[in-house]
């Protein structure tokens, strides 16, 4: 058991390393020759026009409130899934009146317009 | 156990053989041949990268009626190399302003979060990095390293349209996760677990693609909206907000971006593949017959496995180069009012008949789980079609004609 997740430590270890070489190998190669018009920042090719952090849009937000209320739901319904073969129907229906609960809310969330892009 | 059945063991018992002999403690010898596992996988991921930067330009090149890179190599085989080479030699600017360490460590981030994918990814029954009972977690777990990795590029830029590119992108790739993470559950429920390689074996009877093809289907949306391509890519809407969140990268650490999408595309198509056309087996129980045992080496199933995911990665390609980029808000309305609400009737739908069906002959298990997808897929369109008529009668209502006006005085 654990050594499958040594492999796993591992191969995170290893799958950082793999791509800082080619970067590491890009800075000894590449030329680095930095001046202000080089690095100033990129709008289409003109002098930028205001701040560069825009204020976050709120509906964002929402989105991802709905969105952590359904993750939550699905981490709830990964062991429902694994032992449906051996467990009788009525776990089944149970299961979706889970589910039913969760949809009302979703459906509350669609009629209050929590899900329109304003 | 000989090199042909089963040559990661045979070799690994080879190894650890050799190592004891030289006095070394086994859990050294262990770490050691994990680590020679571990460098020749991503090896061959990094080179199935390289050969898919080539198929990628060649596809996209015939779709537009043109013939691609044919000048360097035959039939312009040396050209990613070539590619490579230009990423690496061209000079790292970084955007004064920007977040140093964040922004160092976006692309590789990107880069990680698929390479971790292939350590449970089985190319065969015997090839594969390890085989976690949890396999399923795992991957929507290193999925979302990728979306992390898109909000550090865009916020540490400096830049507001990488910044508006990451916002948008996350907010679409975190919607489109439930789908995905809903449909996942319906291979689970049909093979009894969630590690891979199982999921694989359970379908030497019956593809998961004929058991549940709206569920393959949603899988496909849905994993496209996942990598960001087209037509969900509005992250880098070239028209719009040029390259999105990796505007302010040059050099190499705009190629791990570039390679990463696409080997992160091959490995979805990968996963495709493995839960809803049979992985590296699935041939309908005909590799028992006499004459086709040969199937069942393990370098043969790997390229299967590899002509598989080809071909959804081609499907992946496919789609991006024929459909139109969608608007922010459809993209989200058609996530949360169409997918999410379908892909749990579909979740339900799959857990009742197998809960009720399980116990008839398998023809008929077969037909019913077909037969009640086909039938959701029809109510759906029936119900678009209605709401679709709806909204039209409710645009060509004529305008009444208006009352001519009293005379006044």
């Amino acid at each position: 058991m654990q050594n499958e997740w040594l492999y796993i430590g591992l191969f995170l270890v290893i799958g950082i390393i793999v791509p800082v070489v080619p970067l590491v190998f890009a800075r000894l190669v590449a030329p680095r020759k930095p001046n202000k018009i080089k690095q100033s920042t990129y709008e289409c090719g003109i002098e930028t026009v205001g701040d560069s952090w825009v204020q976050f849009k709120a509906q964002y937000y929402i989105f991802a409130l709905v969105f952590l209320v359904f993750d939550v739901e699905s981490v709830f319904l990964f062991p429902w899934a694994l032992t449906l073969k051996q467990l009788p129907l009525f776990v089944v229906l149970e299961g979706i009146l889970f589910i039913g609960i969760l949809v009302a809310g979703l459906v509350y969330a669609w009629r209050k317009g929590m899900l329109e892009w304003v | 156990m000989t090199f042909w059945n089963n040559p990661i063991n045979f070799i690994g018992n080879w190894l650890t053989g050799v190592l004891t002999s030289w006095h070394m403690p086994a859990a050294l010898a262990t770490i050691l041949l994990y680590i020679v596992g571990i460098v020749v996988m991503i090896i061959f991921a990094m080179t199935l990268d390289i050969g898919l930067v080539w198929v990628e330009r060649k596809v996209v090149a015939r779709f537009q009626d043109r013939l691609g890179p044919n000048r360097i190599g035959p039939f312009g085989l040396i050209q990613p190399v070539a590619d490579i080479i230009k990423m690496v030699i061209k000079e790292d600017i970084t955007p004064a302003g920007a977040d140093k360490i964040v922004y160092n460590i976006a692309p590789v981030l990107a880069a990680t979060s698929v390479i971790l994918l292939w350590a449970i990814l089985p190319l065969a029954s015997t090839i594969y990095g390890v085989d976690l009972n949890v396999g399923l977690l795992y991957i929507v777990a290193a999925g979302a390293l990728g979306t992390l990795a898109i909000i550090m590029a865009g916020w540490s830029s400096n830049n507001k349209y990488a910044l508006l590119g990451a916002f948008r992108m996350v907010s679409n790739m975190i919607s489109y996760e439930i789908p995905m993470v809903i449909i996942l559950l319906v291979p689970t429920i049909l093979a009894n677990t969630m590690s891979v390689k199982g999921i694989t074996q359970a379908q030497s009877g019956m593809w998961f693609a004929i058991l549940s093809p709206l569920a393959l289907l949603i899988f496909l949306i849905s994993a496209i909206a996942e990598l960001g391509r087209s037509p969900f890519d509005l992250n880098e809407a070239e028209s719009e907000i040029v390259a999105g969140f990796h505007i302010e990268y040059t050099g190499m650490k705009f190629g791990w971006f570039y390679a990463g999408e696409l080997l992160h595309a091959f490995t979805f198509g990968g996963f495709m593949a493995i839960f809803f056309f049979g992985g590296y087996g699935g041939f309908f129980g005909l590799e028992k017959l006499g004459f086709l045992t040969w199937l069942n080496i393990p370098f043969v199933q790997a390229l299967v496995f590899i002509a598989k995911a080809m071909f959804g990665y081609w499907v992946i390609m496919w789609v991006k180069y024929s459909v139109p980029r969608i608007r922010i808000d459809h993209m989200l309305a058609f996530n949360w009012k169409f997918l999410v609400p379908l892909s749990l009737v579909v979740l339900v739908n799959t857990a009742v008949l197998n809960k009720v069906l399980i116990t008839l002959p398998s023809w008929l298990y077969v037909l019913g789980m077909f037969g009640s997808n086909i039938l959701i897929g029809w109510v759906t369109i029936e119900i678009l079609r209605a709401y679709g008529r709806k909204q039209r009668k409710a645009g060509e209502k004529p305008i009444s004609p208006a009352q001519p006006q009293e005379q006044v005085a």
